[in-house]
């Protein structure tokens, strides 16, 4: 049966019928669906772990005792779990081990635009590349193969392209499979210094075993056309962008990045006239094939930087202009209408604070004209610099961190701990919407669901910030901009770890929130309500205007009005 | 070959509208590949959705100067993907305006002669009031429904398939409402 499906379901599909019975994942932008599809098929496990590294650790022990397993991340995810990865180098696998790993060329919904193609090399790990959905589909029933006929995890990159698009998929049935016998074997799962130093030749071995093996794969395949024709190395979207752009070219496509199948390419390189490398952000196959002694033109053509496409490719090759956008103002992503992270903002720019940030929705309380959020590396990363901050600042800086629950229990609460054991007296506000928000809505310890959306334990966030030592916790309604204030400048008088907890569930979910609009009479038009950067408010001639069609009533702004012209409808 | 652009505001429905071409694409036993962004974007911001469709479609991405129709929800959002357009291309806007951010707050101007410079720049440009058409339909939610017909009608897809289509891509109990916002989009545009 063929269906026209979105490349992350093609990849659940895939791991569906390849058996796989042990699935954990952190969400992450373009990750996020391969988990939300898995977990619909019968006879499966899946779960959304608190981060990556959490999620690796379950794959790998869910192979270890011989079941094929899957974890899902996007690339900055990586990071997180790259512990547990290098080592799990070492031990290889029993079941199936295949780590998805979503990259974002041009940054749609990412901080960085790290390759990890690069992780492979580093780790020692193969790497397979897909270009299309039904590709995805077929590379992750290979890639569990290759995984235990090679004893090692293999990861499988994407990028947003090629994750985000939907393609014509064949689907086949499911291969139902019995776990692998488990056996002690602690000179290959323990990975303790005197065992690793014997692991770290299997490692080896294998390497190079599989690298020699890849030559001959189909899934790295030569496409001649004619021999005065040039030849153009790449894999991944890229390549669909290429048989687009350069119809008479020779096309040698990768399907695995890492190891490099140099010895074919080699063999490519002498039938064509001259060779290229078009591949996005690092110059990754091109270095290999340069090291290798294979002349090629690569990243002389193109960027690090960004995607490339099909017009861009066309330009490099034949010159011309690529049609440009005209300038029209921006639309940039903004809070939403009733959004509970607003009125926080609008406390923290009022008081004037610097803000260590974080990833999520409220990321979006940098930009204008909330312009409070001053700092945001990583998934956790709030906690510990709003500590080096204060402690560089002799704990005079007038600086306050701010995270959303699940990323507080991703990684935040380790920053917790240690600025309670190392005494900075940060505040850390916590936003409290009982969901993953930007990702789309997921479930996560503290909301009291699970994947598959039943009811599951819940870690309480206020337990858990005492747990950690902190005595100066306080609990407000997001909504009442009034407390938060009163909150925030209480919590950052004093020298002590604070913690404020900012509860309102999201507003996109909270079905029950949607109350009447409210309404403005006798506006003087002091612009103070449009401080908080609301959708649904907007400058009219006589003042401002609320759309009725978007506004939930959620009152943050009448509460801001110095003048009480907005109010509760009928009020 | 068929490359189409779909662009909005994030929550307008351009993703029903994209999964309903591509059932069409199905339908008529031609290959299809649709890209859309995911994440960030998506919270009011611009979102393009892309779909090819023909014999055998490699890039699931449009190129710039090389779409046959742009099916635009929002009338900023088809000044800012306009570019993507085939000389002779088919621009069909939906007369909406939605302000955004740096317009709210006065840091830039939603510019007013939009709707006659695009008509003036693209003569394959009609604006259609599919909000309002949706409403006589029985629900704004029908809008993208309403533009699929006249998107429809202008290029002449197959109306029959495409009513097929819509109807295998919308609940049961919406069918109806689906079907006569689509009939009323390829008759008022």
């Amino acid at each position: 049966m063929k269906e026209l499906i979105l490349t992350n379901h093609a990849i659940a599909r895939g791991a569906y019928e390849a058996g796989v019975k042990v699935l954990s994942a952190y969400p992450g932008t373009p990750s996020t669906e391969i988990a939300e599809s898995f977990v619909k098929y019968d006879g499966v496990y899946a779960e959304w772990a608190p981060n990556e590294k959490v999620a690796l650790e379950v794959a790998i022990g869910a192979s270890i005792a011989g079941a094929r397993a899957m974890a899902c991340m996007k690339h900055v995810g990586l990071n997180v779990a790259a512990d547990p990865l290098f080592t799990a180098a070492y031990t290889g696998v029993n079941g199936g081990l295949v780590i998805v790993v979503a990259d974002d060329p041009g940054m749609h919904s990412s901080q960085n635009e790290q390759d990890t193609r690069l992780y492979g090399k580093s780790a020692h790990v193969p790497v397979l590349e897909p270009s299309n959905a039904q590709e995805a589909k077929d590379f992750v029933k290979l890639a569990f193969d290759i995984s235990e006929d090679f004893d090692t995890p293999v990861i499988l990159r994407e990028t947003t392209r090629v994750a985000h698009s939907h393609g014509v998929v064949e689907l086949c049935e499911r291969t139902e499979r019995e776990n692998r016998p488990y056996a002690d074997n602690s000179k290959k799962y323990v990975m303790m210094p005197a065992n690793a130093i014997g692991r770290h030749i299997a490692v080896e071995e294998r390497e190079n075993a599989f690298a020699d093996f890849v030559n001959g794969m189909a899934i790295n395949r030569a496409e001649y056309t004619n021999e005065n024709e040039i030849g153009v190395v790449c894999g991944g979207v890229v390549y669909e962008y290429v048989k687009e752009a350069l119809p008479q070219a020779n096309v040698y496509k990768i399907g695995t990045p890492y190891p490099v199948p140099v010895k074919a390419i080699g063999e490519f390189a002498k039938k064509v006239k001259k060779l290229y490398v078009i591949e996005e952000l690092e110059p990754f196959v091109e270095e290999t094939l340069k090291a290798n002694g294979i002349a090629c033109v690569g990243k002389e053509l193109f960027s690090v930087q960004g995607e490339l496409s099909v017009a861009k490719i066309r330009q490099a090759f034949f010159g011309g202009e690529i049609p440009a956008a005209e300038s029209v103002p921006v639309r940039p992503p903004v809070m939403c209408a009733g959004c509970p992270h607003r009125g926080v903002f609008y406390v923290f720019n009022k008081l004037g604070l610097t803000v260590n940030g974080d990833i999520g929705c409220y990321t979006l309380g940098a930009v204008a004209p909330l312009s409070a959020l001053h700092t945001c590396i990583c998934m956790g990363a709030s906690v510990g610099t709003a500590h080096g901050f204060k402690k560089a600042t002799d704990g005079k800086g007038k600086n306050v961190a701010v995270i959303g629950d699940s990323t507080f229990l991703h990684s935040g609460v380790t920053g917790l701990i240690n600025a309670v054991y190392n005494q900075s007296g940060i505040t850390l506000v916590i936003l409290d919407n009982s969901t993953t928000g930007m990702t789309g809505h997921q479930q996560h310890p503290a909301t009291g669901k699970n994947l598959k959306g039943e009811v599951a334990p819940v870690v309480l966030l206020d337990e858990l910030v005492k747990a950690c030592g902190v005595k100066d916790l306080q609990i407000v309604d997001a909504y009442d901009v009034v407390a938060v204030e009163k909150a925030v400048k209480a919590a950052t008088a004093n020298d002590e770890v604070s913690v404020i907890i900012a509860q309102r569930p999201c507003a996109l979910l909270d079905k029950k929130l949607k109350k009447p609009a409210v309404t403005v009479r006798d506006c003087k038009n002091c612009g103070k309500c449009m401080k908080l950067g609301c959708p649904a408010i907007s400058r009219g001639e006589k003042g401002i205007v609320i759309d009725t069609a978007q506004c939930v009533g959620c009152e943050v702004c009448a509460q801001v009005c110095p003048f009480k012209c907005i109010q509760k409808e009928n009020a | 070959m068929m490359n189409i652009l779909i662009s909005g505001v994030g929550g307008q429905g351009t993703i029903l509208a994209s999964r309903v071409l591509g059932k069409y694409a199905l339908l008529c036993g031609m290959d299809c590949k649709i890209s859309e962004i995911h994440g960030m974007s998506q919270r009011g911001g611009s979102v393009t959705t892309h779909l090819r469709m023909g014999e055998k479609i490699y890039s699931p991405v449009v190129w710039e100067g090389g779409a046959d129709m742009i099916i635009a929800f929002e009338t900023l959002e088809a000044a800012r993907v306009k570019h993507y357009l085939k000389a002779d291309g088919i621009l069909l806007v939906n007369e909406e305006k939605i302000l955004p951010m740096p317009c709210i707050t006065g840091a830039a101007k939603y510019p007013e002669d939009i709707r006659e410079k695009l008509l003036a720049d693209c003569k394959g440009a009609k604006f259609v009031n599919a909000k309002e058409i949706a409403k006589q339909a029985g629900s704004e939610k029908t809008t993208n429904i309403v533009m699929l017909g006249g998107i429809c009608k202008l290029y002449g897809f197959d109306k029959a398939v495409m009513e097929e289509a819509v109807v295998s891509c919308v609940p049961e109990k919406f069918k109806q409402l689906n079907l006569t916002a689509f009939r009323m989009g390829y008759e008022q545009v």
